[in-house]
């Protein structure tokens, strides 16, 4: 199931300069595990050591932060939109 | 003298060209300003700053600007007032209220991080400045892009405060109410800061936008003699204020300004309806669950705070602690402190107020100690959350015997 993957800036040297890739996955982490595949390296800059998402990074499927849904088990269906966001300062 | 490194990478110290980027490659940590402290030891001292103006670039050499200062020439150096009043009616020796509710020009401590932020965007060679902003900061963006003849383009939550939108509007930027809170137009903001080229403030120029904070730290310790105090209570949205705040003060004891050890602890105020970063201390966790803002402090609104673990880490590195309000003590904050001090601060002012009062009366805060309450916006912006509060005043008709009546009901109401 093909899911719409925007990548932000500081990850685009990975993604060969794309700011949106399709991916799949019918969880946010099988989703990872297909961005590892077709861009080698991403995988690391998403998560830590342990495999826990990085602290400052935010994902969000369709404009929900994942961490008010199921985090990395969160489940993915066709047509999902999925952005990945570094933390940004107050205002 | 050459007195800035580049950036650098808080979590895992990769260092990078001085550019409007945020945000480490490797391990998506914040980008920092990076300073050569060896090279300003002994060349700043109190007496270069104190010959320097009346204004947060007396602080210049410690911030993150180049050349000249382009906007903001009369942001800070704000009072730092004894609140002898609020003192004695909390019981305690020593409190003072650092008041940025009244900075120039937009009446709050925004305008410290703004105006470095739009001179560095100038530096950089931007036209176009933005933000997104929970009231204050998007006055001050608008505000300082008119007087630096930028375009400016404001990104708000459609339920702020009108006078916030209309304290904006005045300066004829661009202001983009968008249907969501303050965490959903940051979620947008940053996809924009990708496709846009534009100074996003508080996005691609963080770096150099949180920096401006400091000067506001570096003022306590100066007004108060270059001594700390004992304790600094702070509200926190995003976080950053109180991780800058205890930034200047280790600064200033690098650099040698600083007399003795200090021994400052630090204290986040956050409304009920919103704390995850109190949460965080009560909870003793460095992980931070984000929250739905429920809350009349609007300014603190922000329920995924980017720096809440740095914030986290402020208060317990100090020493410190964290304490909530909820929306009726926010009000009595804000009331508490006009009739004692006779100043008018907006919510989070309440909220700062109101948490110093339950962190003294919890004894968490010892009352014979010194204290800084930092309240860092005007009540003007937000009159709404105080309208069903104070409707108490005489209508009569204009003649004295209308008076006499009146002030004799007055009388005998409060008697």
């Amino acid at each position: 199931m093909p899911v719409l993957v925007r990548i932000p800036t500081p990850l685009r040297a990975i993604t060969k300069g794309s700011a949106e890739i399709q991916a799949k996955g019918d969880t946010v982490d099988s989703l990872i595990g297909d961005l590892e595949r077709q861009y080698p390296g991403l995988k690391d800059r998403l998560l830590d050591e342990s495999g826990e998402l990085r602290r400052f990074i935010n994902i969000y499927v369709n404009q929900e932060d994942i961490r008010f849904l199921q985090a990395k088990k969160t489940a993915l269906k066709d047509g999902d939109e999925v952005s990945i966001v570094p933390a940004i300062a107050g205002g | 003298m050459e007195k800035l490194n580049g950036l650098r990478c808080r979590e895992c110290g990769r260092h990078y060209e001085a550019a409007p980027i945020h945000v480490c490659e490797f391990c998506f940590g914040p980008l920092e300003v990076d300073y050569r402290y060896d090279a300003l030891k002994g060349v700043i001292t109190r007496k270069s700053i104190e010959a320097g103006p009346p204004s947060m670039w007396r602080y210049k050499e410690l911030l993150p600007v180049d050349g000249d200062v382009a906007v903001g020439h009369h942001v800070g150096f704000t009072p730092l007032i004894r609140a002898q009043n609020l003192a004695d009616e909390l019981g305690c020796r020593e409190i003072w209220v650092k008041n940025d509710s009244v900075c120039h020009p937009t009446w709050s401590f925004k305008d410290r991080v703004v105006s470095v932020a739009v001179t560095k965007a100038r530096e950089f060679g931007f036209d176009t400045v933005a933000c997104a902003s929970t009231g204050n900061l998007a006055n001050s963006v608008a505000a300082h892009a008119a007087e630096g003849r930028l375009k400016s383009y404001i990104f708000i939550p459609a339920d702020l405060e009108q006078g916030k939108v209309l304290a904006t509007l005045v300066y004829s930027p661009t202001l983009v109410a968008v249907h969501g809170t303050y965490d959903e137009v940051n979620r947008l903001c940053s996809e924009i800061a990708d496709k846009y080229r534009w100074a996003f403030v508080n996005v691609n120029f963080r770096p150099y936008y949180s920096e401006g904070s400091k000067s506001y730290g570096f003022e306590i310790v100066e007004q108060l003699g270059w001594k700390t105090p004992g304790h600094i209570v702070v509200p926190c949205a995003g976080g950053s204020l109180i991780t800058k705040i205890w930034k200047a003060i280790k600064e200033l004891k690098t650099l040698g300004l600083i007399d003795g050890e200090h021994g400052t602890k630090m204290y986040a105020a956050q409304a009920e309806g919103c704390g995850p970063i109190v949460t965080m201390i009560k909870n003793d966790t460095d992980q931070l669950v984000p929250v739905r803002p429920n809350t009349i402090a609007k300014s603190l609104a922000i329920g995924n705070p980017a720096d809440g673990y740095y914030a986290y880490k402020v208060a317990k590195e100090s020493g410190g602690s964290g304490e909530h309000a909820t929306d009726e003590e926010i009000v009595e904050g804000m009331l508490l402190l006009a009739r004692t001090e006779g100043i008018f601060t907006e919510t989070a002012g309440g909220v700062t107020v109101a948490a110093a009062k339950k962190l003294i009366e919890r004894g968490v805060i010892p009352r014979d100690e010194s204290i800084v309450i930092c309240v860092t916006g005007n009540g003007l912006k937000t009159p709404d959350s105080l309208q069903e509060r104070l409707d108490a005043h005489v209508k009569i008709k204009p003649s004295l015997s209308a008076f006499d009546r009146a002030l004799a009901d007055l009388k005998s109401q409060t008697s």
